[in-house]
C-alpha cells in the first residue's frame, strides 16, 4: 500500500479513494496556482532562449518600471505606519479605557472591513479633487480660499485613504490580543509601584508587539499589491505602482512581448516581496504568541480617561462619521445626481440614475449578473476543492502530502494583480486552452485568488475533527464513505459555509483580477464602476457603487446574523 | 463467539519496531487486561484488533475468522462486528445522546419501535435516561464516558474493546465504572479487552491480565492474584505497585546487606542476589524489640498519610518504603520521629537475581 489514510480512509477501498483525492488535489492546485506562477517567473527569467539575470535587472532600472517599484514602497510604507498608528490607539482607546459606547465604536471601527477601498477612493475624489471635489469647492467658492485646500491626487491622499480602509487589520489584531492579556503580567507590575504610564510603554506594548507587528506586516502586504485606490487616485498625477502600471502596461499594448515582460518582473518582484512578508509574519507570531495569551477571557483594568472622555468619544465619533459615513453618503448622493457637479439640493436628485442601471442599462445589468454569478461560481468550486485539499493535508497521512502543504501555502502569497497576469500567460490560447475574453478565465482567476480563504476556513474545521471520532463511527459500522457523510461533513460544514461567503461576497467587489481579465461583455461591478469612472459618468458609477454597497452590506449582515444564531445555538 | 487470537504479529513505524512475533490467545467471555506503561504499544495491538491499523507481519483472527494479516485483504473495522470505547471518548458533538447511541443500530439497517426500544435500553442500562436529548457539550466528562460506551454497546457486539477509558474520570465515578463495565460483560457474555496502564484498574476487573513492557514484549500473563503475588520478572513485579529492593551478597554461609549485617531469609541459590518486596510487606519495630533476623535501620522520613503512616526508612545507604496503619503504630508505639534509630523485619520477599536488576536499571 503506497498511500495509507489515517484510520478514516484506511481500508474499505482505502487506496483508490485516498489516491484519487491526493491526485485531484494536486492536480487542482498545480493547475490553478502553480501553473500561472511558474509560468510568470519563466517570463520574467528566460529571455533570449536563455536564463538571463542582466535582462531582468535592465527592466528593473527602466525610469517607469524603477519608479513604480519606489512608489509602491513608499505607498505601503506610509500606509503601514499610518494605519498601524490609528488602528493600535484605537484598538487600546475599545479595550483598556474607560470610553462610552465602546462596543458599538468595535464594531463600526470595523466597518471599513466590508468597504471596498477603491469605492472609498472615488467618494474621495469626488470631495477633494483639486478643482470639482465638493468640499474644495465649497472652501474656494463659499469661503473665498485661493486654491484648493487639499489634492487628493498625490502621495499623501493615496496614503490617507488607504490608511482609512486598511486600519482594521491591526486593530483587529491587537484588540485581540489586548483583550486576551493575562492582568496579572500588568497587576504584578502595579503592585512592584510602577504607575500607569510606565505599565503601559514597558509592559503592555511591548508584550502586544507582536500583534501589531504582524497587522503591521499585513497591511504593508495588502498595500504593496494594492490595486483599487492607486488605479482611482494616483493615475491622473501619473503616479503608478506596480499593479497600476503592470495593467497599465498590459492593458495598452494588448499583450506585445516587451509588455509582458515588464509586467512579469514586476509581479515576479511581488511575489518576493510577498513571501518574505509572509515568512516575517510567521516568525513573529509564532515567537509571541504564548506569551501574551493565556487562553481565558479576563477584565483588564481599565484606564480611567477623566477629562478627556468626552473629548475622545468626540474624536472617535467625528473620525467614524468623516471616514465612514461621509464618504458613503456622498456615493449615494452623488449616484442620484442628473448631472456630476451639480449641488446636493432636492430638485437635483432623483432615482432615476439607480432605475437606469439596474433596469435599462445593459452594461451595468450584465455587470451585476456576471458579479453575482462568478461570485457563486467561484464560491462553490473553491468551497468543495478546499475541503478536499484541507482533507488532504489535515487529515490524511500519504505520501506527497509535502508537496500539497506546499502548494496549499502558494495561494497565501501570491497578489490578485500577479494572478491575473498569470492566467493570461496561462490560459490565452499558448497551451492549448484559450479562455481569454471569456467569462471562465475570470472564474479561473478568482478560484486562485480566494482558494487561500477555503482553504484557511476548511483546515480550521477539519482540524477540530478528532481522528477518533471517525474510527468511533467505523467501528459503528459504518462503511469509510457513511463515516465521512455522517460524521466529517456535518462538523466540518460551518468551515465550508464560512468558506463560501468569504469568497462570495468579496468576489461581488473584486477589481484588481477583473480589471485585467475582463471583455466588453464580461465586465464585472467593479470593473464596471472602475471604467464608467474613467469614462466620465462618474453618476452613474455612484449609482452602481451605492448598488454594491447595498448589497455587501446586507450579505454581510445576514451572515452575521447567521453566525451568530449558529454559535449561540450550540453554546 | 469473539475469540481474539494474534498469531506472531508484528507492527512497525518507520525504523521502530512497536512489537515482533506476538502472539495471544484471549477465549470468549473473558475481560482481559492488556496492562503497560504509556507508549510501550498496548493501544497500537487495540487499533490491530479493530482494523484501524493493518499488521506488517503474522495473523489476527476473531472468531474464528482471520480479519487480518501481512498478506492485506483485511476485513474493515465496520465489519469486524466489534464494539470500541476510545480514551477522548469520540462522542458525536453533532449528535444528541440519543442520537450517538442509535448510530450503529442506524446503519445495521434497524429503524422504527427496534431502534428506539433497544437504544433506551442501553440509555438505561448506563443510567443515562433523561438526558437522551442534551447534546455532548452539555454533558460532563462521566456522562460523556458512558454514552461511547452505550454506544459501543447498543449493537450487540461480541468483542468490545476498551481503551483506557476511565482515565480522565474522577476517582469514584472510576470506581463505580469499573463495577459496571464487569457487570454488563457477565450479564451479556461478551470478551472484552481492555487496554490501561492502572494496575489497580486491571487488578479489580480482569479475568486474566498481559503484562506488556516498553519494547513491546509480553512479561507475563495470568489471573490478577497470580500476577501480584508470583510475578515472573522484575519488571512485572515493579510495574505492578511500590516496590522495594535490597541487594545482597554472599558472604561465606549466609547472605549479608547492607554494610554486612547477616540476612536470614535463603534465596533458592546461587550468590548475588536482589531482595525485592513492597511496603506493607516490611515489619517495623523498635531496635530494642527486635529479634533475629531482622536489621538495623534508621528512620529517614515521616509522612502521616490519615490512615496510613508512611516511612523512609535507610539501611546502610539503601532506601526503603514502608507503610503500617495509623492505629497499629498507635497502639505499638510504633510512632517514630525522623532520625530515630529502628528494626526492620519482612513478611515475604520476591527473589531476583543481580544481573535481572541491573538489566531493569535496579540496584
Amino acid at each position: 500500500m503506497s498511500a495509507r489514510g489515517a484510520g478514516g480512509l484506511r481500508g474499505g477501498g482505502g487506496f483508490g479513494a485516498a489516491g484519487v483525492i491526493l491526485t485531484l488535489s494536486i492536480g487542482i492546485l498545480i493547475i490553478v496556482v502553480a501553473v500561472p506562477v511558474l509560468l510568470i517567473f519563466f517570463n520574467a527569467f528566460w529571455a533570449d532562449g536563455s536564463f538571463n539575470v542582466r535582462d531582468v535587472i535592465r527592466v528593473l532600472r527602466e525610469p517607469d518600471t524603477y519608479q513604480a517599484l519606489l512608489n509602491s514602497l513608499l505607498i505601503a510604507c506610509g500606509t503601514t505606519t499610518g494605519s498601524t498608528i490609528i488602528g493600535t490607539f484605537f484598538a487600546w482607546l475599545v479595550t483598556r479605557t474607560d470610553l462610552p459606547f465602546k462596543r458599538f465604536m468595535k464594531g463600526m471601527f470595523l466597518v471599513p472591513f466590508m468597504l471596498p477601498s477603491f469605492i472609498g477612493a472615488l467618494a474621495w475624489k469626488m470631495l477633494f479633487s483639486p478643482r470639482a471635489g465638493y468640499i474644495n469647492r465649497f472652501f474656494m467658492d463659499t469661503l473665498g480660499f485661493e486654491n484648493p485646500i487639499f489634492n487628493i491626487y498625490s502621495y499623501a491622499g493615496i496614503i490617507a485613504v488607504e490608511c482609512m480602509y486598511l486600519f482594521p487589520f491591526v486593530f483587529i489584531q491587537v484588540c485581540g490580543a489586548l483583550e486576551r492579556m493575562d492582568p496579572t503580567l500588568e497587576e504584578s507590575a502595579r503592585i512592584s509601584g510602577a504607575g500607569l504610564f510606565t505599565i503601559t510603554t514597558r509592559i503592555t506594548i511591548p508584550l502586544v508587539l507582536p500583534s501589531i507587528l504582524s497587522g503591521a506586516l499585513l497591511i504593508m502586504l495588502y498595500s504593496m499589491a494594492h490595486f483599487g485606490t492607486v488605479a482611482v487616485l494616483g493615475i491622473e498625477n501619473g503616479i503608478f505602482n506596480i499593479p497600476t502600471l503592470i495593467y497599465e502596461r498590459i492593458h495598452q499594448s494588448a499583450g506585445s512581448f516587451a509588455s509582458i515582460r515588464t509586467g512579469t518582473v514586476l509581479a515576479s518582484v511581488l511575489v518576493v516581496s510577498a513571501a518574505c512578508i509572509i515568512w516575517l509574519q510567521n516568525r513573529i507570531l509564532t515567537r509571541g504568541r504564548y506569551q501574551i495569551i493565556a487562553g481565558k477571557s479576563f477584565r483588564p483594568m481599565e484606564l480611567k480617561l477623566r477629562g478627556l472622555r468626552l473629548p475622545l468619544l468626540f474624536f472617535c465619533v467625528a473620525y467614524i462619521c468623516f471616514t465612514i459615513v461621509l464618504p458613503t453618503v456622498v456615493i449615494f448622493l452623488v449616484g442620484g445626481l442628473k448631472t456630476y457637479g451639480l449641488p446636493f439640493t432636492l430638485e437635483n436628485l432623483s432615482l432615476a440614475n439607480y432605475k437606469f442601471i439596474l433596469f435599462e442599462h445593459k452594461l451595468t445589468r450584465d455587470a451585476i449578473f456576471n458579479s453575482v454569478s462568478l461570485g457563486l461560481g467561484a464560491a462553490l468550486i473553491t468551497m468543495f476543492a478546499g475541503v478536499m485539499i484541507s482533507y488532504v493535508i489535515v487529515k490524511m497521512k500519504t505520501r506527497g502530502k509535502g508537496i500539497l502543504e506546499f502548494l496549499g501555502m502558494l495561494p497565501f502569497s501570491v497578489p490578485g494583480s500577479v494572478i491575473a497576469l498569470g492566467v493570461i500567460l496561462a490560459w490565452s490560447g499558448k497551451y492549448g486552452i484559450n479562455l481569454y475574453n471569456t467569462v471562465w478565465i475570470i472564474l479561473v482567476a478568482y478560484i486562485a485568488r480566494y482558494m487561500a480563504f477555503s482553504l484557511k476556513a476548511n483546515s480550521a474545521a477539519l482540524e477540530q475533527v478528532h481522528d477518533s471520532l471517525v474510527e468511533a463511527a467505523r467501528a459503528s459500522g459504518a462503511s469509510m464513505w457513511q463515516a465521512l457523510r455522517d460524521i466529517v461533513l456535518p462538523l466540518v460544514r460551518p468551515g465550508m459555509l464560512a468558506a463560501f461567503f468569504l469568497i462570495f461576497l468579496p468576489s461581488l467587489r473584486e477589481l484588481t483580477v477583473s480589471i485585467m481579465l475582463y471583455a466588453p461583455t464580461t465586465r464585472t461591478i467593479g470593473v464596471a464602476i472602475y471604467t464608467l469612472n474613467e469614462d466620465g459618468e462618474t453618476v452613474i458609477s455612484a449609482a452602481l457603487a451605492g448598488v454594491a454597497l447595498i448589497l455587501i452590506i446586507s450579505g454581510q449582515t445576514l451572515i452575521n446574523r447567521f453566525t451568530e444564531s449558529a454559535s449561540s445555538g450550540k453554546g | 463467539m469473539a475469540t481474539i487470537q494474534l498469531d506472531g504479529v508484528g507492527k512497525r513505524y518507520g525504523q521502530k519496531n512497536v512489537f515482533t512475533d506476538l502472539s495471544l490467545t484471549v477465549p470468549h467471555g473473558e475481560c482481559f487486561t492488556l496492562l503497560g506503561p504509556s507508549g510501550c504499544g498496548k493501544t497500537v495491538l487495540l487499533r490491530l484488533i479493530a482494523g484501524f491499523e493493518d499488521p506488517d507481519s503474522g495473523a489476527i483472527s476473531i472468531g474464528g475468522e482471520t480479519v487480518a494479516s501481512a498478506s492485506g485483504d483485511n476485513l474493515p473495522p465496520d465489519r469486524r462486528d466489534l464494539g470500541v470505547v476510545f480514551q477522548d471518548y469520540a462522542v458525536w458533538p453533532h449528535m444528541t445522546v440519543f442520537r450517538n447511541i442509535s448510530y450503529p443500530l442506524k446503519l445495521a439497517g434497524i429503524g422504527g419501535k427496534e431502534l428506539e426500544e433497544r437504544t433506551q435500553r442501553a440509555v438505561d442500562l448506563v443510567n443515562l435516561g433523561g438526558l437522551e436529548q442534551r447534546l455532548p457539550s452539555e454533558l460532563s466528562g462521566g456522562q460523556q464516558q458512558r454514552v461511547a460506551l452505550a454506544r459501543a454497546l447498543v449493537a450487540n457486539p461480541s468483542l468490545m474493546l476498551l481503551d483506557e477509558p476511565l482515565s480522565n474520570l474522577d476517582a469514584n465515578l472510576r470506581e463505580e465504572m469499573r463495577f459496571e463495565i464487569k457487570e454488563l460483560q457477565r450479564k451479556l457474555d461478551i470478551t472484552i479487552f481492555y487496554v490501561t496502564h492502572d494496575q489497580e484498574i486491571a487488578l479489580a476487573i480482569s479475568d486474566r491480565i498481559a503484562i506488556m513492557d516498553d519494547k513491546g514484549r509480553i512479561s507475563q500473563i495470568g489471573a490478577p492474584a497470580d500476577i501480584y503475588e508470583r510475578p515472573a520478572n522484575i519488571f512485572v513485579f515493579s510495574f505492578m505497585g511500590m516496590a522495594n529492593f535490597l541487594p545482597l551478597r554472599r558472604a561465606g554461609e549466609n547472605l549479608t546487606a547492607g554494610d554486612g549485617q547477616p540476612f536470614p531469609f535463603a534465596p533458592p541459590g546461587g550468590d548475588d542476589y536482589v531482595a525485592g518486596f513492597r511496603p506493607s510487606d516490611v515489619i517495623l519495630v523498635r531496635p530494642d524489640k527486635a529479634g533475629a533476623g531482622f536489621l538495623r535501620g534508621r528512620v529517614r522520613r515521616t509522612s502521616f498519610l490519615g490512615a496510613m503512616l508512611d516511612y523512609l526508612v535507610e539501611i546502610d545507604g539503601v532506601l526503603l518504603r514502608t507503610a503500617l496503619e495509623s492505629h497499629f503504630a498507635l497502639e505499638r508505639g510504633l510512632v517514630f520521629s525522623e532520625g530515630e534509630e529502628c528494626a526492620v523485619g519482612f513478611h515475604s520477599l520476591h527473589w531476583f537475581t543481580r544481573t535481572e536488576a541491573a538489566k531493569a536499571g535496579i540496584a
